[in-house]
């Protein structure tokens, strides 16, 4: 008996890549930033709202895939104005855009589902050179990620890139030798929720339209997907870091796929996303005692020995 | 070098906590003047370095360094003239990230940050160099995460980031509290050899009399938010801690009941 299918395996791997254009994006901020941030699950429909509305006008898919990426920059920078100038919490100021974003998408969408159907994407572009549907799939996730990883370790490794993992690693040393933290937490944000906003509106396309309330545990989401690929695939290097995310990604989809082909509902997915995320944040904890109960072991075993 | 005129911090003005940490304090320093700076808890020692560092805006008073009037410029736009070093050993690198990207962000106090090259290759050299001096083998250890030193290693480390690019101002705010006495020594000695070699001009806190006593060349005491007691080289020369202590108790009517003070 097989787990689950090499079609559903395949289709699980494309769509963690798809998703963790918007895992890198919560990586970001959850953790160079040091900052929970909650703009993820406004700025995510925000991006399938702007990338399905302008494809439906005739834009260009590639176009509207940028425009997506572009219009995220904007939500991340209202949430880091929000923190930094009028200094309120950051967790808040997530809440307080994700919220008002909701009203924003629906503005934008001006229903609250968008169907894409028979509407060129950057998917059907590929199919027709004649490649497969679900190859096609595969292949803009792999590109994407594969430029978004490049961009974002030169990112890390410039002068910029240091100050920025500084602020969220120590933001008054690196205040005091002269960076201006409030800057590098607004670009933070908005490098972010670009990628986020990107992500939402390259999944709107695969889906095939874009929702109101697509946004619903996004974050959860994201965390999942750092989390279990930091866990289980390491963390020693930005670079090594942004790859376990995505592992982590495709992970998390192979194990919704797996429960879902084994009885649950698709209703069932938010609690099943919750469940797993609360197993992740438990997995280290418990690596940690293990850990430490082998090295007592050791320890008493040394001192048996002597 | 570095000019005070008059400054004056109330910390949470008209409430229960209103405190007058700094009432009035004028400081006239010139070039390589290494003045060490004592007084007990709650003097105002570390607010005032504060102050001048720019962690926040003065209430009044001016505040000069090297010519420029930076009273009113925020911190960051003031890393350019200063060089610190914290007493918590964690405070002055970034844990998470290696020692030679610590550098090379110290490297690069004052100035713009653009899209080049966090680190070079030359620097990477420049740096390994550098470390030699410390003699603790960190050379050898250029991508080490800081968070994994002792919390002497960091400490000189910081030493040797907050000096490399010559700062105007060097604050040394307790930076040998939280270290054991032999590491203490250590990195006091290397601080001193910097600062001569550099011709550096500095402010040390420390707790500890003798070591006020013994190194820079001028001693300043604090009390109260004030400065109660100024002595030049000449004047400190030949002082032992007893006559610091009853100087302390003549010039503010009370006695010194610090035991950290008096037993450090």
């Amino acid at each position: 008996m097989e787990l689950i299918s090499l079609g559903t395996f395949l289709n699980a791997v494309s769509q963690g890549l798809l998703w963790s254009i918007l895992a890198m994006g919560v990586y970001i901020t959850y953790r160079i930033l040091d900052f929970a941030d909650l703009t993820t699950e406004g700025s995510f429909p925000l991006g399938a709202a702007v990338d399905a509305m302008l494809i439906i006008n005739g834009t260009n898919p590639f176009v509207a895939t940028f425009a997506s990426f572009i219009i995220g920059l904007v939500a991340g920078l209202v949430t880091g104005l929000l923190n930094t100038k009028l200094k309120i919490p950051g967790l808040l100021s997530g809440i307080l855009v994700m919220t008002g974003l909701y009203s924003v998408n629906l503005r934008i969408m001006g229903k609250a589902n968008l169907p894409l159907l028979k509407q060129p994407t950057i998917i059907t572009t590929v199919t027709d050179m004649g490649i497969s549907n679900s190859n096609a799939i595969m292949l803009v996730g792999i590109v994407s990620v594969v430029i978004i990883i490049l961009l974002l370790v030169l990112l890390f490794a410039t002068e910029f890139g240091f100050a920025l993992r500084a602020t969220g690693n120590n933001p008054k040393m690196i205040s005091a030798l002269g960076v201006n933290t409030d800057i590098m937490i607004i670009i933070g944000l908005m490098i972010s929720n670009g990628l986020i906003s990107l992500s939402g509106g390259i999944i709107a396309q695969y889906n095939g339209y874009a929702d109101a309330g697509m946004g619903t545990g996004t974050i959860v989401i994201g965390l999942a997907s750092v989390i279990i690929g930091e866990v289980i695939f390491g963390k020693t290097s930005i670079f090594r870091s942004l790859i376990s995310v995505v592992l982590g990604s495709i992970l998390y989809r192979i194990i919704i796929a797996f429960v879902l082909e084994n009885g649950l509902q698709p209703t069932d997915l938010k609690l099943i996303s919750s469940i797993v995320l609360a197993i992740c944040l438990f997995l280290p904890v418990v690596k940690e005692k293990m850990f430490a109960k082998k090295s007592i072991k050791n320890m008493n075993g040394g001192a048996n020995n002597a | 070098m570095l000019k005070l005129t008059n400054i004056t911090k109330t910390f949470e003005p008209g409430t229960l906590n209103e405190k007058k940490a700094l009432k009035g304090i004028s400081l006239d320093m010139k070039e390589s003047d290494f003045i060490t700076i004592i007084g007990g808890n709650g003097a105002g020692k570390s607010t005032l370095l504060n102050a001048i560092a720019g962690m926040f805006i003065t209430d009044s008073g001016k505040i000069e360094i090297d010519g420029n009037d930076v009273t009113n410029l925020p911190e960051h736009k003031r890393a350019k003239y200063i060089g610190r070093v914290f007493q918590d050993t964690r405070m002055g690198t970034a844990s998470g990230m290696t020692i030679e990207e610590n550098m090379a962000m110290a490297y690069r106090r004052g100035k713009h940050r653009t899209l080049r090259k966090g680190i070079t290759k030359a620097e990477r050299d420049f740096y390994r160099e550098h470390l030699k001096m410390l003699d603790l083998g960190l050379e050898d250890r250029l991508t080490t995460k800081t968070g994994l030193l002792s919390g002497g290693q960091r400490q000189a480390l910081t030493l040797l980031m907050a000096t490399m690019t010559k700062p105007k101002l060097l604050l040394l705010d307790e930076h040998t509290a939280a270290l054991d006495p032999k590491t203490a020594k250590k990195v006091l000695e290397l601080t001193k050899k910097i600062i001569a070699e550099d011709k550096l001009t500095a402010l040390m806190i420390t707790h500890n009399m003798r070591d006020a006593l013994k190194h820079g060349n001028r001693l300043v005491m604090l009390d109260k938010g004030k400065i109660i007691i100024d002595l030049s080289e000449e004047q400190k020369k030949n002082l032992q801690v007893s006559d610091l202590l009853s100087m302390f108790e003549k010039a503010s009517g009370d006695s010194m009941t610090n035991d950290r003070m008096l037993l450090g």
